[in-house]
């Protein structure tokens, strides 16, 4: 490989103390990025997809969320070990974020203009001329049609697709290294969620920044992700190339997932399900904590946390169904 | 033909514009619902799909008889429902009833789970109270639900099981017609799936209606056998599930389809973007309602309203390519 490395994550730890226990939100999470390339990070609400990416920008709630363990390196840098100000500069600079609501992160009373000029003003020194082309040059970029008049009008005369694209200006606007998006298009229509994907690969492409895409829609993950990370009750199960995890699933979980998606030009009866609920975190069974759930599973399986098991390279697994001498 | 259950005619919804407090002046109508017909089957299910807007929700409130219909006829089981009251209103509320996308509003907090699914028993017949308990423990067991979880509180469930309980109380009344508004977007995969099976399950063994509404091409699919695509209050297409889904002829039709998201990804197929975005149903132009969007707009498109046509059995289209 000769891309290089954005992101590496190494045995991230994030809990939370709460009155009910600690809750391994993030549980030895360990993954890494290269340039250009794009990490779908897949799994069911509860199972720590979004606390991993807040990890990754310090911005874990505080104070019953700590950060308890781990590395988060940037580009040789490790995150966990700057100051809070020195994070300041890096969020919006070189790691960005999409989140799942547009209207939720942006500002009501500011114009769009504002919000998108605000992390060039913070970040790159421009003068305030420079600042205006360079919002607008942006705006341009996510297609948002003339912009020169748009950049004057508010977030609540603009439709849902229209303002997570302004959202987008917002995040590229300081050609950030790492973009996180977290559903990014989940309240967003079929065709303008087409659209809204096509887009964030093409300005990828241009810039090359490294994406992180949180999402529990297979789909998504099947049209513009490179690798696959499964998550499930804050570790990663099984990680991959997408091909080998939609073609080679290894995990009994990430086979149900898949099972369990309807397909849309195929006729099947009954999907695939996993019976049971996915477990609460603060009471997590010994053991592989899909165990309960598993069809498959061992009384091997409910006393010991299955290793890291290596298919092939770079296609991970933590299941003793893989592990070697085992299946 | 007597194995139509429900049979919508030319329905219209118009809610209309004003400015103004005293000294009314109308601007104009957003015509939400405008002329849509189509037809249900006994104990099949019908999809709706369409983006968010389109007019999908207002028919489904029309056939709650939660909005009054400003044009056109429903029937069900051959009347008329705008004309129904006294005693067949009643019979007609508790023959249709929903399940509704968010079980965590649609449930009362403040209810323990028999009472929430007894309401609708209670309010259409009066039965003695072992009558109603026995229903009760049959609803929960359909479901798959515990029998004694009617002691419970819905905050004590999880989604899916919530959702199961909003379904138990739409069975409740043992209706003919389950309006499911996007019945399965709150919830997570692995449960989706369950709730998808389940549905498909009670309506093998009890031979309910459906109408399903949602926005997801592949639950819809996966569940319907007729699925008619909506367009800012118009049908545009009405087909055969696979036939709609491999012959797509309306522009829309095929963009959205071609939208839809692969399911492996190797599922490539060719994208068809729409330009822009939906506009607003409020007095629209005359013609086509895609005629700003659509990548064979012809003159004619703007000039009149294209008519819904049956091209082959079975399938409906509203374009003037055909």
């Amino acid at each position: 490989m000769t891309s290089t490395k954005v992101l590496e994550v190494k045995d991230l730890k994030t809990y939370f103390f709460t009155s009910r226990g600690v809750v391994k939100a993030v549980d030895g999470v360990s993954f890494e990025l290269a340039e250009g390339e794009t990490l779908g990070l897949v799994g069911e609400s509860g199972c720590g997809k979004t606390i991993t990416c807040q990890s990754v920008l310090r911005l874990v709630p505080a104070p019953a969320g700590r950060i308890v363990g781990g590395e988060i390196i940037l580009e040789g840098e490790n995150l966990l070990s700057k100051k809070e100000k020195e994070m300041a500069h890096i969020r919006g600079y070189k790691v960005s974020m999409i989140l799942q609501d547009p209207m939720a992160s942006l500002n009501p009373v500011l114009t769009i203009g504002a919000q998108v000029a605000e992390p060039i003003r913070i970040h790159q020194r421009l003068a305030t001329r420079s600042v205006w082309e360079k919002v607008k040059e942006m705006l341009r970029l996510v297609r948002i049609p003339s912009p020169e008049v748009r950049m004057k009008e508010y977030p609540h005369q603009m439709s849902g697709g229209m303002r997570q694209r302004v959202v987008g200006a917002i995040m590229l606007s300081c050609q950030p290294r790492l973009l996180i998006a977290d559903e990014p298009t989940t309240s967003l229509d079929v065709t303008i969620q087409a659209q809204y994907l096509k887009l964030l690969k093409e300005l990828q492409a241009q810039q090359k920044f490294a994406l992180i895409v949180v999402t529990h829609d297979l789909g998504i993950v099947a049209k513009i992700c490179d690798r696959v990370a499964v998550m499930y009750a804050g570790k990663i199960v099984e990680n991959g190339d997408v091909r080998d995890i939609f073609y080679h699933p290894a995990h009994p979980y990430t086979q149900a997932l898949l099972g369990s998606l309807p397909k849309i030009f195929e006729r099947e009866e009954q999907l695939m399900t996993i019976e049971g609920q996915p477990p609460e975190l603060h009471a997590l069974p010994q053991g592989c904590s899909f165990a309960p759930r598993c069809s498959v599973a061992q009384d091997l399986c409910r006393r010991e946390y299955p290793p890291l098991s290596v298919l092939k390279e770079g296609h991970l697994v933590h299941c003793w169904l893989c592990a070697s001498g085992k299946g | 033909m007597n194995d139509i259950l429900v049979e919508v005619k030319d329905v219209k919804r118009y809610f209309p514009v004003n400015r103004g407090v005293i000294f009314l002046k109308r601007l104009g109508y957003i015509k939400a619902v405008d002329g849509l017909s189509f037809t249900i089957g006994k104990g099949e299910t019908f999809g709706l799909v369409g983006e968010s807007g389109c007019g999908k929700t207002t028919t489904a409130k029309l056939l709650l008889l939660l909005e009054k219909i400003t044009g056109g006829t429903i029937s069900f089981d051959g009347q008329d429902i705008s004309k129904l009251s006294g005693s067949e209103l009643k019979a007609y509320r508790s023959s249709v009833q929903a399940v509704f996308q968010d079980p965590y509003s649609s449930l009362s907090p403040r209810m323990r789970l028999g009472n929430i699914i007894a309401e609708p028993i209670i309010e259409s017949k009066s039965l003695p109270q072992k009558a109603v308990k026995d229903r009760i423990a049959e609803v929960l067991n359909v479901v798959g639900l515990r029998h004694d979880a009617h002691e419970l509180y819905p905050h004590e469930l999880s989604g899916g099981q919530r959702q199961r309980v909003a379904v138990a109380r739409a069975l409740a009344s043992n209706p003919k017609l389950i309006v499911l508004d996007e019945p399965v977007s709150a919830l997570d995969v692995s449960i989706r799936a369950q709730i998808m099976n389940l549905l498909h399950d009670i309506q093998r063994k009890m031979g309910v209606t459906y109408l399903l509404i949602a926005h997801d091409l592949a639950v819809v699919k996966h569940m319907s056998k007729t699925i008619g695509v909506m367009y800012l209050g118009k049908m545009v297409e009405f087909a055969g599930s696979d036939e709609l889904y491999f012959h797509p002829l309306h522009p829309y039709t095929q963009a959205l389809l071609s939208a839809a998201m692969p399911s492996h990804p190797d599922d490539k197929r060719e994208e068809i973007v729409l330009p822009g975005e939906v506009s607003t149903p409020f007095n629209p132009p005359p013609g086509c309602r895609l005629q700003s969007r659509c990548f064979n707009a012809k003159p004619i498109c703007t000039a009149a309203e294209p008519e819904l046509k049956e091209v082959s059995p079975g399938h409906f289209v509203s374009c003037h390519l055909y």
